[in-house]
């Protein structure tokens, strides 16, 4: 099997898988970077959301020789100290139930927030329908990427 | 050396106490009744804390953290920071030093571990509270004793314990000496009214680990030297395997072992994706011994059912056919709900390893006792060879009621003698079957000539859902003559509680098919159901389960919150449901744009006596609405040949964030005991969207999804 070399939260990381092996097996089984969740694999559900190169992606349908050197950030690299503002705004509105999405909500609200830093409700509403929280915990969600943009310089 | 001594606490719940080792206080109790017990042992031990017959404990440690175990399975119903809450009350606790701890399975030490529908709040109020308001009263003896003054000098305020001269010690630095202390035997609780952290809106105590990916869940549980399967079950109900081939998976890269049992073949590899990969290349060929069941059967079967079958009677008041010779007007309608899945976001799995000394097994389960037992008899090994230890569950919505995931993780373990992850694919999830029951219903009204309903009755038809009523709920009572009949139908396709089971599509049914009288009788259906409550509560009509004052409160504060009939280009549906102990009013608001009906705020008024966390009572009523709004909206499985068409997300429809509609939440929050809230505020939710879409496009939709039918589809 192919020995890649990953770019993962600031540091580069060897694994040996094959070629097919989506990222989001990677940093499970062979990172044991668990933040990164698995919910439907067929990139419908958005709980495997990471950042490549700052753009939020779906992990369970990238296969690991597609990602080459491009600069990965999971859930556990968005933070040093969990003050990343969407998390703390997670925190402050009382986001979470289950918590199982909620990775993958917080991937894609970050990446979103950095490209429209001041958006709308409809564009929030509109960036974040790709995550589904089964829980619905919808209304909290959308607060707190409201929240987390009054944050953000 | 142990000490014992005998307490007589009636049926009360008991505490039993030993000191930690490092010097501190451990208060054992039972968040269980204990069935015929007319007395309880106290045992005083020390030093060790191997006491048994407790399910729960209360620790305070000398640097005055305290922290409770909790038995209950967390599953995003906040039932860990809600516990903490209650004790940290009763014991005057600093919040911030308070934890929770998820107890393992440990029937030696713990009574009865297992979770029930909205169960765990009133199950455990008055434990949870006596367990804290119990150290405190030690904690204020010590104290005193300490002090040599009075106890009735002495108070307590987050943490410490106070004189009136001033002097001030803290709970870490008395918990060595109270351990010492004889248990009160009867504590004073507090009164509503003085509740200073039940009631908060405090946040749950999980947060931090969630937004920063911490592994919490089952699916996070990794172990050196584990191996990881996947299994293909029949992909149709009621098939079974005819032959199989495994070559072709076996040679997969990365493939340990191809196993078969029951109608299962388990392919085992080093990696998840190894094993998902190979699972495709299996060839296995199924046959059956009678023909697949098709959702086009399955409305051939309803109606058959409905016109012949052999019904069981529920509940019978009065005279139902005497009462229909006489009626000046009669309004009939049939609702029907199909088959749908839980779809918890989190996949089943479990971690089994089967070892010649016991097994271990390891996942997200809501009742790791009978997995154990399962386990147990499976592999005849007996159960206190057998642990269970509980993870945080990523979602349940009743699919973790069921342990079958956790016996095929450990009949895999005990084949190939690996400790092994289990891992369900979401199709796997999907086509394995739990569905909420598929049922029917037909709805029958008698009204005189004034309009008032002189009989109701209802025949429900349920695919395996034994009793598709619930004979006793409103308007039972409020009606002379009332006849509730159940059909049963046996199918291949397997069922199982699905959040708030019954009411979560009868409530549909019942609250729409009271509009539709409503609308017979020229009545304002709100006015209707206060009519019909008020009848029940002056001339009732044989049993009444249901509080009739709390019901009446809940559907006219929704009213007044909502401005019901007086707003203008906005139309208003109502439903008010009980169930689980709790009441629930909501009223539904759409309104038209371009000639098409579009929902946009639902209001809920909620009585669950007692809001223990103000905010995770919102969430779970938020969440209700949601989980009810979008099923009703947009579930359902379709089955041609006993397999379900949809497989996955890209094909089952699960409400997104753009599709919710606004919510107003209130509760009535009157001090009476709390009760569930996990379940309450779904059941209403679909009546009060079917009614509002009525009276938006004139429309009525007697079945789900929703967006099947008319308005939304033409039918």
């Amino acid at each position: 099997m192919p020995v890649y070399t990953l770019s993962v939260n600031g540091k580069g990381l060897k694994v040996d898988v094959a070629e097919d092996t989506p990222l989001l097996w990677v940093l499970r089984d062979h990172l044991r970077l668990l933040g990164t969740k698995y919910g439907c694999g067929v990139g419908q559900c958005g709980a495997c959301t990471i950042h490549m190169n700052g753009s939020a992606m779906r992990s369970c349908l990238l296969p690991i020789s597609s990602v080459g050197a491009a600069k990965i950030t999971t859930i556990e690299g968005l933070s040093a100290n969990a003050d990343h503002p969407v998390q703390k705004a997670w925190e402050e509105v009382d986001v979470p139930q289950c918590g199982y999405c909620q990775s993958g909500q917080i991937m894609t609200a970050a990446a979103f927030l950095k490209q429209v830093p001041k958006p709308t409700m409809e564009q929030i509403k509109s960036a974040m329908n790709g995550n589904i929280c089964r829980c619905g915990a919808y209304h909290r969600i959308r607060e707190a990427v409201q929240v987390a943009s009054t944050k953000t310089k | 050396m142990i000490m014992n001594k005998t307490l007589h606490q009636g049926r009360r719940n008991f505490l039993r106490q030993a000191s930690l080792a490092s010097g501190g206080l451990f208060l054992g109790f039972s968040w269980f009744e204990e069935a015929g017990a007319t007395e309880q042992l106290l045992q005083v031990l020390q030093p060790d804390i191997d006491v048994s017959g407790f399910n729960s404990y209360l620790s305070i440690t000398k640097d005055g953290i305290v922290t409770i175990a909790s038995p209950n399975p967390e599953l995003g119903q906040n039932i860990r920071t809600s516990f903490a809450q209650i004790v940290a009350e009763e014991l005057d606790a600093d919040w911030s030093k308070v934890k929770v701890v998820q107890a393992p399975l440990d029937t030696k030490r713990f009574d009865r571990q297992l979770t029930g529908g909205s169960g765990a709040i009133p199950h455990s109020w008055k434990r949870l509270r006596t367990a804290g308001a119990t150290a405190k009263q030690m904690l204020m003896q010590a104290a005193a004793t300490q002090w040599g003054v009075p106890v009735s000098e002495c108070k307590t305020e987050n943490g410490f314990v106070l004189h009136s001269s001033g002097k001030k010690l803290g709970y870490g630095e008395l918990a060595a000496t109270a351990s010492k202390l004889e248990v009160p035997k009867d504590v004073v609780l507090k009164d509503f009214k003085d509740f200073k952290i039940i009631g908060k809106p405090i946040k749950n105590v999980e947060n931090r680990n969630i937004v920063t990916g911490k592994p919490l869940f089952g699916l996070d549980f990794y172990r050196d030297g584990m191996v990881y399967a996947v299994v293909q079950r029949p992909p149709a109900f009621g098939a079974k395997i005819k032959s199989a081939s495994v070559d072709a998976a076996k040679a997969s890269p990365g493939v340990l072992d191809v196993v078969t049992f029951n109608n299962n073949v388990a392919v085992v590899a080093k990696s998840s994706w190894e094993a998902m990969k190979a699972k495709k290349l299996l060839k296995v060929e199924y046959e059956a011994d009678k023909a697949l069941e098709s959702s086009t059967d399955h409305e051939k079967i309803f109606t058959d059912l409905m016109a012949n079958g052999q019904a069981q009677t529920k509940r019978k008041d009065g005279d139902v056919d005497a009462a229909f010779k006489n009626a000046a007007k009669v309004v009939k309608a049939e609702y029907q709900c199909p088959f749908i899945p839980h779809n918890p976001m989190e996949p089943m799995n479990f971690f089994a390893d089967v070892r010649e000394d016991g097994i271990e097994l390891i996942g997200p389960t809501q009742t790791p006792q009978a997995a154990r037992k399962a386990v147990s008899d499976l592999l005849k090994v007996p159960e206190d060879k057998v642990t269970v230890d509980i993870t945080r569950l990523g979602g349940g919505f009743g699919r973790r009621l069921k342990f079958d995931y956790a016996v095929e993780a450990a009949q895999i373990s005990s084949m190939i003698k690996k400790p092994v992850k289990l891992i369900w694919s979401r199709e796997d999830d999907m086509t394995g079957g739990s569905y909420r029951p598929a049922v029917r219903y037909r709805f029958e009204a008698a009204l005189d000539a004034s309009g008032d309903i002189i009989a109701y009755k209802c025949k429900g038809v349920g695919l395996n859902e034994g009793n598709s009523l619930r004979q006793d709920n409103f308007p039972a009572g409020a009606v002379e003559n009332y006849l509730m009949e159940t059909v049963n139908h046996v199918t291949p396709i397997t069922v199982g509680a699905w959040r708030a089971p019954v009411t979560n599509f009868l409530a549909f049914a019942e609250q729409s098919f009271l509009d539709e009288i409503a609308e017979a009788a020229g009545k304002d259906p709100v006015q209707m159901r206060l009519d019909l409550l008020k009848r029940a509560k002056e001339k009732p009509v044989g049993a009444i389960k249901y509080d009739i004052a709390r019901m009446d409160t809940v559907i006219r504060t929704a009213v007044e919150k909502a401005g019901w009939g007086k707003k203008k280009d906005v139309f208003q549906g109502f439903s008010v449901y009980f169930s689980h102990a709790s009441y629930v009013a909501q009223v539904c608001e759409m309104v038209v744009k371009n000639g098409k009906p579009e929902i946009s705020k639902i209001y809920a008024v909620s009585d669950c006596g007692v809001v223990v966390n103000e905010s995770g009572a919102k969430q779970q009523v938020m969440g209700a609405i949601v989980d009810g709004y979008g099923h009703a909206m947009f579930g359902k499985l379709v089955f041609k040949a006993g397999e379900p068409e949809q497989k996955n997300f890209d094909r089952y429809r699960l409400i997104r964030m753009s599709e919710i509609p606004d919510v107003d939440l209130s509760f009535i929050n009157n001090g009476i005991d709390p009760t569930g809230l996990g379940e309450p505020a779904l059941p209403p939710t679909g009546g009060a969207v079917a009614n509002a879409l009525y009276k938006a496009t004139g429309v009525r939709v007697r079945k789900q999804p929703f967006v099947d039918q008319p308005p939304f589809k033409k039918g």
